[in-house]
């Protein structure tokens, strides 16, 4: 793009900035949709679930309109600081924790090669980012200065610093099978039909994404691990004391941190671009066949991970209108007790099946008892090889 | 020079590990809060961090000259982990004391004093 | 014009968010301002680390420092300040000696950083061997064969760290055009293994130090936690 700039003679400085700054609205443009639509869904999901309607008029159908005449009413309500309140932290809280969520855009793919700065550490640096959001809430709660707000905030501390550790080690996990923490080959690492999806690698997996559904839920707070704001015990926990566009920030933040752990979800358990069937390598849409083909392929890769990312935004909504509230030592009790264990005794069972069995369990099954030709094998142990993981389980499996 | 076209050097990282440094110091030295004077402790880790990974690094240095390659993150990724662990213990510390003393002012620990 | 460097108008906005912070944490008294100051200040510290092509000690840096770091110092900030916005002031004799003590370390180090002249970095004319004029403000490896200084030295070093720790030194193991540097092959194994019964012991004495003692030692001393399950300060 600045490329293209610098030749119809825009000078060089202005036109990196101009490129830098498209492709920062494009990524803010997509965060911000994301909240829309979560909270357009939220709507229409919770009134399902309810057994009612939800907006059907706003904008003509299905009330596709609802989110911005949400936005409109809520920038024209007054703002309030409280007089007991550190204004300053009051004031920025809500953008720290917006901005916490909207790093992780940075570094999240989209589709194949389609992402903003590609880490090396990529899935790490998303961890690192995604907890700092608990920051603003922290602050919010802490520079309202009034108890339920503290309340609130100290629930949020204790809860997200807990959480952090299974998810970690979730995320572990895969970097463990796949060698690398670059989330871009972490994706096409699942290339092809299902079944190479990590979920099905092998039954420890299986585990570990539903214990990280579990952590993924507790650390946006969404019920029922949503201890910080919750409104029958603590007003609205540390929202209480905010209101209009500060407001809107943290239930931005709150969407878009859904669709980042449900994005995340879907690219490390779930295949990420790569759809249950390889339509786009069926049809021939490999950046092989040329690079508008590569392009349309990578379309659909992204409209694919979009919509894996929206049905877990759907799930965790699901979830919220379903089950009651937990308690606080029940909520830590969880992650404790039962997420932590059971995700280091998986981390130790995925560590003795790639070791002893690579490859996954469909293809472990196909090559013992049915025929199979030696090819499919030997190309899978092929690609293992040539994915050149950094890991040292991955070296150990190469010498073998 | 410029710096806006130039590229910089390790002494550009350098100079910036000794503000971090020298302002982790003079916060440990002037703060009466036991917590300020840890996180100058923090700030002066942090400003040591920067030189470890600054000299560490391969593109500050002129083409052809050799750094302490990775031995710079390695020392620096254990500075993380070691202050880590010493910020758990000295807030167990810090609430200990603020248990006997109801205050986090270090100059009212003059229990030892002869 | 020269083309600009990308790589130095970042460093330059990342040093100047670092130190200004820096500055404002002494400068500022509120403890919890002073803690969010340090936040901004630690976060910028990560992506000077970026820029230096450290990418995975960036995110470690954000991860245990700014995350779980400042968590802890908040957790204390909300369990030990007893009023609401809590300030010591410092007396100014304190001040004044710490500044001139302060300044005059700064110029020695300041003598140091800049008086070696091989650590003055690469000139503009090595367009070759730095990302100028790079949309991207991560250098992007790779420009083109034999460019680097090492080449390949931040393609994986990720993997690099962890082989070191497990004594594979697989940065060492490339540069046989150096028998110097193929001395000290031992890696951090060692040292890996130490720092791990460290960290179990931390956090096992960190537990018992703040474990709340339901008698107080001291009479007069009220108990600021009397419920017996206060928090424990969390391993980071």
């Amino acid at each position: 793009m600045a490329e293209l700039l610098i030749s119809i003679s825009i000078p060089d400085w202005l036109a990196h900035t101009i490129a830098a700054l498209v492709q920062c609205g494009l990524l803010l443009a997509i965060a911000l949709c994301s909240a829309a639509v979560g909270i357009w869904l939220e709507r229409k999901v919770s009134a399902r679930i309810q057994d009612r309607l939800g907006p059907t008029r706003v904008g003509g159908k299905f009330g596709w309109l609802q989110p911005p005449a949400d936005g409109l009413k809520l920038i024209c309500k007054e703002d309030i600081i409280p007089a007991a309140a550190d204004h300053i932290l009051f004031r920025i809280a809500p953008y720290v924790c917006f901005c916490a969520t909207f790093c992780v855009f940075l570094a999240l793919p989209f589709a194949n090669g389609w992402v903003a700065v590609e880490l090396n550490a990529g899935a790490f640096f998303l961890l690192a980012v995604a907890g700092l959001e608990i920051f603003g809430v922290i602050l919010g709660g802490y520079a309202s200065g009034s108890k339920w707000s503290l309340y609130g905030a100290m629930r949020e501390a204790a809860q997200v610093v807990s959480y952090e550790i299974p998810l970690g080690l979730c995320v572990v996990v895969v970097v463990i099978l796949t060698g690398t923490m670059n989330l871009v080959e972490i994706g096409n690492q699942q290339a092809g039909w299902f079944f190479n999806w990590h979920i099905f690698h092998d039954p420890f997996t299986f585990v570990v994404f539903w214990v990280y559904v579990t952590c993924a839920v507790a650390s946006s707070n969404r019920a029922p691990f949503d201890l910080p704001e919750a409104e029958s015990e603590l007003v609205a926990g540390f929202l209480t004391e905010y209101s209009g566009f500060r407001w809107v920030f943290f239930f931005m933040g709150e969407y878009a941190s859904m669709f980042v752990v449900s994005g995340l979800g879907a690219l490390l358990f779930l295949g990420g671009w790569n759809g249950p069937i390889p339509i786009a390598s069926l049809l021939g849409l490999t950046p092989d066949g040329g690079d508008v083909f590569g392009w349309i392929g990578n379309l659909l890769g992204m409209c694919n991970f979009i919509a894996k990312a929206f049905a877990g935004m759907t799930f965790m909504i699901w979830l919220r209108w379903t089950l009651p509230r937990l308690r606080i030592d029940q909520v830590i009790t969880t992650c404790l007790k039962y997420c932590v264990p059971i995700v280091s005794a998986m981390l130790a069972g995925v560590m003795l099946w790639s070791f002893f069995l690579p490859g996954g369990l469909i293809l472990h099954v196909r090559s013992r008892y049915v025929a199979q030709p030696p090819s499919a094998v030997q190309s899978r142990a092929e690609s293992s090889i040539t994915a050149e993981g950094g890991c040292a389980t991955r070296n150990t499996m190469d010498i073998r | 020079m410029n710096i806006f076209t130039e590229p910089v050097g390790l002494s550009h990282f350098l100079v910036v590990g000794a503000v971090l440094f020298v302002c982790g110091i003079i916060c440990m030295a002037t703060k009466r809060n036991v917590l300020g004077v840890l996180m100058g402790i923090e700030l002066v880790l942090n400003g040591a961090n920067l030189n470890f990974v600054a000299f560490g690094s391969s593109v500050l240095r002129p083409p052809g000259t050799d750094g302490i390659g990775m031995d710079g993150q390695m020392i620096a990724l254990f500075v993380i982990v070691l202050a880590a662990a010493e910020a758990a213990v000295a807030l167990a510390i810090a609430l200990s004391y603020y248990h006997a003393h109801a205050t986090v002012d270090v100059d009212r620990g003059v229990e030892l004093r002869g | 014009m020269d083309a600009i460097n990308w790589h130095s108008c970042f460093f330059l906005l990342f040093a100047a968010i670092a130190c200004g912070f820096a500055v404002a944490v002494v400068v500022v008294g509120d403890i919890v301002r002073m803690a969010c100051c340090l936040v901004v200040s630690l976060a910028a510290v990560a992506g000077l680390f970026f820029l230096a092509e450290a990418e995975f000690l960036g995110a470690a840096q954000l991860m245990v420092y700014v995350g779980g770091t400042m968590v802890l110092l908040i957790f204390g900030v909300m369990l030990t300040a007893r009023g609401p916005f809590v300030s010591m002031k410092t007396g100014g004799g304190q001040w004044v000696l710490a500044i001139v003590i302060g300044v005059a370390l700064f110029a020695v180090l300041l003598q140091a950083a800049t008086s070696t002249s091989a650590w003055n970095g690469p000139k503009a004319n090595d367009q070759a061997a730095v990302p100028a004029a790079n949309n991207s403000p991560l250098p992007q490896a790779g420009e083109g064969p034999g460019v680097r200084a090492v080449e390949g030295d931040s393609q994986d070093a990720a993997g690099q760290l962890g082989l070191g720790l497990l004594g594979v030194r697989e940065d060492r193991l490339r540069r046989q055009d150096k028998p110097v540097l193929l001395g000290g092959m031992s890696g951090y194994l060692l040292v890996f293994e130490i720092i791990s019964v460290h960290l179990v012991v931390v956090l096992v004495g960190a537990a018992y130090l703040a474990r709340a003692r339901r008698r107080g030692r001291n009479p007069e001393s009220r108990s600021p936690l009397p419920d017996p399950r206060s928090p424990k300060p969390e391993s980071p």
